[in-house]
């Protein structure tokens, strides 16, 4: 295999290989002339495969902008998105997304919306007639358990508790094997306990299918738990300011949370966050 | 006695109970047959004539289901037009709302005037009658979707085909069976509007013939004829909105299949 040109052309080879999510120079704009927002200013991230990365930092710094940039949803304005090698879009890439809101579709059973992508995403939707009542069905099934809601598969969503229904949206958004999971702040709207208990399904689940993860959350103690590395951003114009390993050993734990080095990370990343802030709101 | 058998009881007592006093009051004052004819008496008509009216309670349902049927295939086609492009929603609304005000009768003669009169007319107006009501819900419903239901397909890359079928057609059933309540009961009236003006079958026909003979108990049997038609099809709908869209009110029996 040669070498690539020096000329970087929008065609990646075997040099980027190795990283499965890159961005490169991107930014990204809103509206025109003089209401243009900038949403998202210079930004470089790679993310090995089979990585979990947590984006951290205020509201409005763009983090759910990166999410949205990755997945195709959003195009930048300027720069690169590159997803398993090729720019994002040339090439199907499986993408499971999870929200904070649970967006279960009430007409369908729990399980049913667990096999929803199934239905949609190829090559699992051109067998889906086919195999709704049997494999698809045990694998929506497998997954349910595995979080803890064997008994509710043919429960309809308003029938289940908050907790419960992030559980099942879990499930779905791992249920076609993606290759790319994308958490938009997931436990956010949870109590701690359910929290601090779905952190450790999610951690399990991730040591077990190993999809590159992308976690963008307001919760410290959650990217710490979950992720290998944190990247800090700051708002106004979005911008990655810190990439920092987490040092700790998996499976980790809740006591691991409270160990003086784990403090003493997640307080500098909180520090970072407040030093960034624009001055007008630090006041 | 448990609360749902009470309010069954007490919903029949009461319509037992309108009928009886009806019949009390038409005793007491004495009314003639010409104003206002007693149930019994309207009972007693409609059994006899039954041989005579049962070819025409058969056309008018007929007629009805079929113009019914063509207004809920052309509402629905309309109404996911309108409903699934905001540019289609704002252009075409105002238009819709023009044509939904128009009072229907106004329109039999230039159906009859087109296809002559019988049973083409009728079927005409009941489909115009009815469809206003199932493209408007229709429309409204998909309107409305939440986003986050939509994005949920978006992020699976999903095709617009794919979010129509899979999020906005059912989110939109609620609406849909509750406006086809509205349009069985409006094509009933479109019918028979049409059968009394310009048909020689006809549960419209028989009455306006009634009416004109002064055979005031064949008219109100036409009219009870009508009712329970109107009654039951509405009662099929509303069974069928129950199991299909269950799902709306969180009915704890509800299961699809």
């Amino acid at each position: 295999m040669t070498a690539p040109d020096s000329a970087a052309t929008t065609v990646k080879d075997g040099a980027h290989a190795d990283f499965f999510v890159e961005l490169e120079g991107v930014t990204l704009t809103y509206g025109r002339d003089e209401r243009q927002v900038n949403a998202l200013g210079m930004t470089n991230l790679r993310l090995k495969q089979g990585d979990f990365v947590a984006l951290v930092g205020p509201s409005g710094c763009g983090k759910s902008t990166i999410l949205k940039l990755v997945t195709g949803l959003l195009t930048a304005s300027t720069g690169y998105v590159y997803v398993a090698g090729r720019e994002v879009g040339a090439e199907p890439v499986r993408v499971g997304m999870a929200f904070q809101n649970p967006t279960m579709l009430p007409w369908l059973t729990v399980r049913d919306n667990v096999m929803l992508p199934l239905k949609i995403v190829p090559p699992f939707r051109e067998n889906y007639r086919a195999k709704r009542k049997t494999e698809f069905r045990d694998r929506a099934d497998a997954l349910l358990k595995e979080v803890g809601l064997d008994q509710f598969g043919d429960k309809h969503p308003w029938q289940l508790s908050g907790g419960m229904l992030q559980r099942a949206s879990l499930c779905r958004s791992l249920v076609h094997e993606p290759q790319l999971l994308m958490l938009d702040e997931p436990f956010g709207a949870l109590d701690q306990f359910t929290r601090e208990e779905l952190w450790a399904i999610m951690q399990e689940l991730w040591m077990k299918m190993r999809p590159t993860v992308l976690l963008v959350t307001h919760d410290l103690k959650e990217a710490g738990y979950l992720a290998n590395r944190i990247c800090v951003m700051r708002a106004r114009p979005g911008q990655i300011i810190d990439d920092a390993e987490v040092p700790f050993a998996r499976p980790r734990t809740i006591e691991m949370s409270y160990t003086p080095s784990f403090v003493s990370m997640t307080q500098r990343l909180r520090e970072l966050i407040v030093t960034a802030r624009p001055a007008k709101e630090a006041a | 006695m448990d609360p749902q058998l009470r309010r069954r009881f007490a919903s029949t007592a009461f319509i037992i109970g309108f009928f009886l006093l009806w019949e009390a009051l038409c005793w007491l004052f004495n009314v003639s047959d010409i104003v206002l004819p007693k149930p019994s008496q309207i009972i007693v008509t409609l059994v006899e004539r039954m041989p005579a009216l049962w070819p025409h309670t058969i056309q008018t349902l007929y007629t009805t289901l079929i113009g019914f049927a063509l207004g809920i295939v052309i509402g629905v086609a309309l109404g996911v037009i309108v409903g699934s492009s905001r540019l289609a929603y704002d252009v075409a609304y105002p238009l819709l709302i023009g044509f939904a005000t128009i009072p229907k009768v106004a329109v039999v003669p230039i159906f009859v005037l087109w296809f002559g009169a019988g049973a083409v007319p009728a079927v005409l107006t009941a489909m115009i009658m009815s469809i206003f009501p199932i493209v408007v819900n229709v429309a409204t419903g998909l309107a409305t979707t939440e986003p986050e239901l939509e994005d949920v397909m978006r992020a699976l890359h999903a095709s617009k085909l794919d979010i129509l079928w899979n999020v906005g057609l059912p989110r939109t059933m609620p609406y849909f069976f509750a406006s086809l309540k509205v349009a069985v009961t409006l094509a009933f009236v479109g019918t028979v509007i049409s059968e009394t003006v310009a048909s020689n079958r006809g549960i419209g026909n028989v009455m306006m013939i009634a009416s004109s003979n002064f055979d005031v108990p064949l008219v109100f049997a036409g009219l009870l004829i009508l009712a329970v038609m109107g009654v039951a099809l509405y009662a099929v709908f509303s069974f069928l909105e129950g199991r299909i869209t269950g799902w709306a009110h969180r009915k704890d029996d509800f299961a699809m299949g």
